[in-house]
């Protein structure tokens, strides 16, 4: 078989793994990403999933008879139903578009706060990788200072800081706490890609520092930082539902699938619908962000071994 | 390498006393115990509220600064101050500190122990039934926050109780009320309390190490060095755990660090949703009560944890890897 007799097939049903590897030279890095993605069943499983949640999350308001903050005076505590498809609450909220609302506020409390948090990871890592110096010492120190924090209890006690005011503060401070890490393998990086011909050539040339950093060095950490964004998602929507559980996260009336978890956890014996449909839904949440982002290790990842999925 | 330690040690011990510092800081201008005296009917007296306020260091109308300076003093004696409700810090730490170590203990170790050996094992046995049964508990596990994993292994429990007919694990508490620790009775009892919680941080360990752990041992499978091992004479087993376990394990030291800070937040769920009198209900609970004092305590607790985890890492890193010789 030679190259042009590959090349005609669909990439997607190749029946021997390696194929999509020779023919590497005559595709885009972004199309040979995108197609070892597609080969992994679970990751593309993961992706439609995440996709439908989040259609689901910011389209059912405009179809369904009950918003999140309209209350059924004829309906407490009743049981799933045709009117109430999740069922409703103490109050006779409905639990359908209360996990909704929740849904969407995970879904953009992740993003935002993965973003923020890997950007910063990758601007502290890179600066004090490239520079060194006292620069490096002081951001180390600070990398080692927020590990020792007890990133709950600092923004547990910041929370009356956003009760009145945006939760974008609140993830702000989510991210501000969960950067340390890939600031260090950021750092590590940064070390090697230092000493490398074209870093150095442009060096040489007096490009600025800050430059070489935002031109050469983050760009050729990209899967890198991919990987991580992704990680950082649902790390972040765990740690906004951990706090919400307990008052400190995102405030009443608004509300997120922490504060539904947390309002309804001693309701689950009773009451199962007030806990377990949230809860369903944030797990499967995280565990397709979760097969997206292994499925984006393997793709993005050049040694990574390729196996039929 | 005792210089190299020591030289850890005092700069881990600078960090834990600047995480206090900072955290005693942001309570202190943040939290108001005040508020614990607003509302009530008939209002208590101003002057009286500023005199009981004032002797637990708590008054809001004295600089910040004087009050820290008040703090460090007592701090400096071994004296943490005292909580909103005029009890000692130290006292309610010391009670506590023993009901959350023995969660997190066993939780970190048996977790961390089985995590290891099982994803070398699905390492091992790669694309094979072991691999994916471990696997897919692994996903579950990591995709479900604690909070909703120790509920549903509380409604677990109280479910088998009621298939039984009797209560064979407890869902609520460390003991039964009234029986006494010591006694034979009393320590089963305790048993049947602890099963269910240390579950809960177990499996959120085994899930976190497992996934490592493979694919650390999946790098060291396909080395030369383990061929070698086998060509030398070892059988297959001894040359895995001797230089495969051994090589793969370096990566998971610097995990454990970082994981027992993680594994502490994990423990405050737990103590909170299993009604167990800990730290990680004491953490809450002083913020809730507006209570400096106590929020400081807790993070030095916190602090000194994950220095004994870093420092711990550190050790077990140098032991296990040849090179480091420092």
């Amino acid at each position: 078989m030679d190259t042009a007799d590959r090349r005609s097939v669909d990439p997607v049903v190749l029946p021997d793994p390696a194929a999509g590897l020779d023919v590497a030279p005559a595709v885009s890095r972004g199309r040979l990403v995108a197609r070892r993605f597609v080969r992994r069943r679970l990751a593309l499983l993961g992706l439609t999933v995440l996709t439908l949640l989040f259609a689901l999350a910011y389209l059912s308001p405009f179809v369904t008879p009950w918003q999140y903050n309209e209350l059924d005076t004829n309906a407490f505590l009743s049981p799933p139903s045709a009117t109430h498809w999740f069922g409703t609450t103490q109050t006779g909220f409905d639990m359908f578009a209360l996990t909704m609302r929740g849904l969407q506020k995970s879904l953009i409390i992740g993003l935002l706060g993965a973003v923020m948090s890997t950007a910063l990871a990758a601007l502290v890592g890179a600066f004090s990788g490239y520079f060194g110096g006292a620069l490096n010492t002081i951001l180390l120190t600070i990398v080692d200072l927020l590990l020792v924090l007890p990133a709950f209890l600092i923004i547990a006690i910041l929370s009356p800081l956003f009760r009145d005011h945006t939760w974008i503060v609140f993830v702000f401070l989510l991210a501000a706490f969960q950067w340390m890490i890939t600031a260090r393998i950021v750092r590590g990086l940064t070390l090697s890609l230092k000493e490398r011909e074209f870093v150095k050539a442009a060096r040489f040339m007096g490009v600025p520092g800050w430059r070489i950093i935002l031109r050469h060095i983050l760009p050729n950490m990209a899967s890198f930082l991919i990987i991580d964004a992704t990680v950082n998602v649902s790390a972040l929507i765990l740690a906004e539902v951990g706090l919400s559980f307990f008052g400190f996260g995102v405030q009443p009336p608004d509300v997120s699938l922490g504060t539904l978890i947390g309002d309804h956890a001693g309701a689950a014996l009773a009451y199962p619908w007030q806990f377990y449909f949230p809860s369903g839904f944030l797990v499967l949440l995280i565990l397709s962000i979760n097969l997206v982002g292994d499925g984006l290790r393997d793709a993005l990842d050049p040694n990574a071994p390729v196996r039929s999925g | 390498m005792a210089k190299f330690l020591v030289r850890r040690l005092a700069y881990l011990g600078v960090l834990v006393v600047a995480a206090t510092v900072i955290a005693y800081l942001l309570a202190a201008t943040q939290l108001n115990p005040r508020s614990r005296y607003e509302g009530r009917n008939p209002p208590p007296p101003e002057a009286s509220v500023d005199a009981i306020l004032e002797e637990l260091n708590l008054n809001d109308k004295t600089p910040v600064v004087e009050r820290f300076g008040r703090w460090v003093s007592g701090v400096a004696r071994g004296d943490l101050g005292r909580t909103v409700e005029g009890g000692s810090v130290n006292e309610e730490v010391g009670r506590r500190m023993w009901v959350s170590l023995r969660l997190l203990l066993l939780g970190a170790l048996l977790g961390s122990c089985l995590g290891v050996a099982g994803g070398a094992y699905s390492a091992i046995k790669q694309y094979r039934l072991p691999d994916y049964a471990l696997t897919l508990f692994a996903f579950l596990i990591l995709s479900t926050p604690v909070v909703v994993l120790a509920v549903l292994y509380k409604n677990a429990g109280i479910g088998l109780n009621n298939l039984l007919g009797f209560t064979l694990l407890y869902t609520t508490g460390e003991i039964t009320p009234g029986l006494d620790s010591g006694s034979w009775e009393g320590l089963t009892d305790r048993l049947q309390h602890l099963v269910l919680p240390t579950l809960v941080l177990m499996s959120v360990s085994i899930a976190f190490y497992s996934r490592y752990q493979r694919s650390a041992m999946l790098d060291v499978l396909g080395s030369d060095f383990l061929r070698t091992a086998q060509a030398k004479g070892l059988r297959r087993s001894q040359a895995l755990v001797k230089h495969g376990l051994r090589t793969a394990l370096i990566p998971m030291a610097t995990f454990f660090a970082y994981q027992f800070a993680l594994l502490f937040v994990g423990a405050t769920f737990t103590e909170k949703i299993f009604g167990w009198h800990g730290m990680g209900e004491f953490f809450v609970d002083s913020i809730t009560k507006n209570d400096v004092n106590a929020v400081a305590g807790v993070t030095l607790f916190v602090a000194v944890l994950v220095l004994i985890a870093g420092f711990l890492s550190d050790v077990i890193y140098a032991t296990l890897d040849p090179r480091v010789r420092v």
